[in-house]
């Protein structure tokens, strides 16, 4: 019979030993899944936080739409949309790297800090390791500071301030929408076109940082090719008639009303300044015009036959001929019945973008998302060939003019685009002084 | 001068629809003492009477145009309004270019029922509670309203034009010897003017000269008594409530070629319609119109680039600051009577 003798020292060793190679694994473990909601199942979750009540719900609706059909074709249903038409081929239709995508709604109600909530709640209680959708700038911002914080990924919907990839920009955030000076760089030399160099302009502006940045960018793209600003007045949003704020245009020396408003206020406005008489009058011996710089097909709609021969921008429009877009329409079209908004555009191609990124990456770390996103270049998602910079992790592609259209054959065709215009002349300096003040930092992984 | 007489005109449509609807929060405050909070969903079911017309008289016969296409390359599907099948394209043309004005016909039973169902399903059993809870059960209501329109009709506004012969506007400038375009003011502001007069005198009429009209005003002076003489004031009050109801539902119907509707818009009166009714007095009708229109007036002079450049966000605290002074030199209101929300 042996006899075993464990002396205190021994058994200390043994102990540590044994309790660093069970530990071995976890370490590993707990490296790859150190960032927020590491998907560890067969799924991943992503957060669509759009705007189902309030103001916007119309553009919320149209995003939603245009999202579960990015998942579908994730996920390998329908006909694939622009999967076929991406640059990137990292996508196959199995979901992304392999797990099948799910996803959770929250109505951002238009209101920031119902959109913080909301994300919030996808984030913590839901798992999302994506959050995308919004149809304003004040909530776009809102929801990438959080995403920023929380260590999550935010692909923002339809945002058009400087502000979001100027002063307020993140290394967890991405905008593929357009932006007020690329709006204003576009337009000026159309109006030029149109209107000549020797205008007057009066301004009315909805006043919050959207407003802002976009009075800001048109009135010194105009003022650059000689047009003076006569005035420029801040009207409160959502302030239903602005008649006020339209009579004493009349008498103000002016030529041009420049309208920085979306949304109902645009409607509203521009209503109301046609039926003032505006577009029938002459002011400094020419025909008195209106400008309304961020145009959409559904505030179009609601303008009516106000908004004929009305110059502005877009983001995208349906009926651009490229592949992208053909595929795009062709999907939405044939699921819901009618062509998608620029809105449900953006948020479908911000999608596909996070997936592709995820699935080059070949991980879900949102360090690893971000690498993978800045200074990529891809093609075929609807703009043309398209660059998201590294500097301020904002698109850059073509901008697509359009007007009222004059005889529209049906409601899907209320605007015409009148030219699409190049990347170049709508890129500016990554420090250019409308976007400063900001910086994106470091990327978050969070957890 | 000129830009006074504008921000005058500016003042005298908005005023108008502020009077409406707090001509009718009055008549159910001085009838019912209910303090509605609903009362602003009733002028957006108004308006949206106007916006379900204009859908009627465009529900279409679909025929395939082989010619043309739709956005997706099929055969284009064309929609003709069954009314120009009917009537020809010129009149049916003309009818669905006056569906605003044709909506009156529509809004008035559609707002009595609304008024009456909303009366005596629900508002009638708070009439014993205090006005808080009144408040917390009819904005309620009027949330419930605004989501059942918008489940119907989407979020964005709808337009809806005036007739094209009321599509212009009027050059007043030159009638009082001004520069031509110096003041120019819509042709429909002007008939919402004169329309919203037309259905004050109304109602004032109506109460002042007829006998139904003699009965209510006794029973907002004295129920009890009123209720001695066998008189069923309740009845008239439900009628009243819904007389209210088609005055704020006629406000909404001529609003929208000024206001193109959504769900959302009976809200944004409703507040400014409160505060005029506590300016005018709390139960006068007089006083509910009279600072329908100085309010309405005098938002619109602090919406002057002059103004605000001076006290800039004027334009948005106006009408509470003259609430604030009103109330603090005369605290019944312009126009009060005395017992009025004082037990």
């Amino acid at each position: 019979m042996t006899r075993q003798t464990f002396s205190r020292r021994g058994l200390l060793k043994t102990g540590a030993v044994g309790g660093a190679g069970l530990a071995l694994p976890t370490i590993f473990t707990s490296q790859a899944r150190a960032f927020t909601n590491a998907p560890t199942g067969s799924t991943v979750t992503l957060g669509f936080n759009v705007p189902l009540t309030g103001a916007y719900a119309d553009e919320g609706a149209d995003e939603l739409r245009a999202l579960e059909l990015a998942v579908e074709h994730l996920n390998g249903g329908g006909d694939g949309g622009m999967l076929q038409t991406f640059s990137s081929q990292a996508l196959d239709g199995t979901g992304i790297l392999g797990k099948k995508v799910e996803y959770v709604t929250g109505d951002d109600q238009t209101k920031s800090d119902v959109a913080r909530a909301t994300a919030q709640s996808m984030i913590q209680k839901d798992g999302a390791v994506m959050i995308t959708g919004g149809s304003s700038s004040g909530t776009a911002i809102a929801v990438q500071g959080l995403c920023q914080e929380a260590g999550v990924i935010f692909m923002a919907g339809l945002t058009h301030s400087n502000d979001t990839t100027g002063k307020d920009r993140k290394a967890n955030g991405f905008r593929h929408f357009f932006n007020a000076y690329m709006s204003a760089q576009a337009l000026a030399p159309v109006l030029q076109n149109l209107y000549g160099t020797d205008r007057r302009a009066y301004h009315l502006t909805a006043d919050y940082t959207w407003g802002w940045t976009q009075e800001e960018s048109i009135a010194a793209a105009t003022e650059a090719m000689g047009w003076e600003t006569t005035e420029k007045v801040r009207t409160p949003l959502g302030a239903g008639d602005f008649s006020s704020y339209i009579a004493p245009v009349l008498n103000s020396g002016a030529d041009i009303l420049v309208l920085n408003h979306y949304g109902g206020d645009m409607v509203n406005s521009l209503t109301q300044a046609v039926q003032f008489g505006l577009r029938d009058r002459q002011a400094n011996g020419k025909d008195f015009q209106i400008v309304v710089p961020l145009y959409s097909e559904l505030m179009a709609r609601g303008a009516g036959q106000a908004i004929k021969g009305i110059p502005g921008s877009q983001n995208w429009d349906w009926k651009l001929e490229d592949a992208g877009t053909q595929a795009f329409v062709k999907s939405f079209g044939e699921k819901y019945g009618f062509p998608p908004s620029q809105a449900a555009h953006t948020c479908y191609v911000q999608t596909l973008l996070y997936a592709d990124a995820v699935a080059r990456a070949g991980d879900f770390n949102p360090c690893a998302v971000v690498e993978a996103l800045e200074g990529y270049e891809f093609d075929g998602l609807g703009n043309g060939p398209t660059l998201y910079r590294a500097d301020d992790h904002q698109c850059f592609k073509d901008v697509v003019v359009v007007k009222g259209a004059e005889n529209p054959q049906d409601e899907f065709h209320l605007v015409e685009i009148v030219e699409v215009t190049p990347t170049e002349q709508v890129t500016y300096a990554a420090d250019h002084p409308m976007f400063a003040g900001g910086a994106l930092g470091e990327c978050n992984p969070g957890a | 001068m000129d830009a006074i007489l504008i921000q005058i005109l500016n003042g005298l449509d908005k005023g108008s629809a502020y009077a409406l609807i707090a001509l009718g929060l009055t008549l159910i405050f001085g009838t019912l003492g209910v303090v509605n909070f609903a009362h602003g969903a009733l002028f957006m079911i108004g308006a949206f009477c106007a916006v379900t017309l204009q859908k009627i008289l465009t529900i279409s016969v679909t025929t395939i145009d082989p010619e043309r296409t739709d956005f997706l390359g099929n055969p284009l599907k064309v929609q003709t309004p069954y009314v120009e099948n009917w009537f020809g394209p010129e009149i049916g043309a003309a009818i669905v270019d006056w569906a605003v004005p044709l909506a009156i016909v529509l809004a008035i039973p559609v707002m009595v029922l609304v008024g009456f169902v909303m009366e005596r399903g629900l508002i009638k059993h708070f009439y014993k509670r205090p006005h808080s809870d009144q408040i917390l059960v009819t904005f309620g209501l009027a949330i419930v309203l605004q989501e059942i329109i918008k489940y119907f009709y989407g979020a964005n506004p709808i337009p809806t034009p005036a007739p094209s012969a009321f599509r212009g506007s009027l050059d007043i400038g030159v009638w009082l010897g001004f520069d031509p375009f110096t003041i120019i003011y819509p042709y429909w502001r002007l008939v919402y003017f004169f329309f919203a007069g037309t259905i004050i005198t109304g109602v004032f009429a109506f109460l002042q000269f007829t006998t139904f009209g003699m009965v209510v005003r006794a029973g907002m002076a004295d129920r009890e008594t009123v209720g001695l003489l066998g008189i069923d004031i309740d009845k008239r009050f439900t009628l009243m409530f819904g007389l209210a109801a088609a005055v704020a539902g006629l406000a909404g119907v001529m609003y929208t070629p000024i206001l193109s509707p959504n769900y959302h818009m009976g809200m944004d009166f409703l507040v400014l319609s409160f505060v005029v009714v506590v300016v005018g007095g709390m139960g006068s009708l007089p006083g509910a119109v009279l600072a329908g229109f100085l309010l309405g007036i005098l938002q619109s002079f602090a919406s002057m680039n002059e103004v605000k450049s001076l006290l800039p966000g004027i334009d948005q605290i106006i009408i509470y600051l003259v609430a604030i002074v009103i109330l603090l030199t005369r605290p019944r209101g312009l126009m009060g009577r005395r017992g009025v929300m004082e037990d």
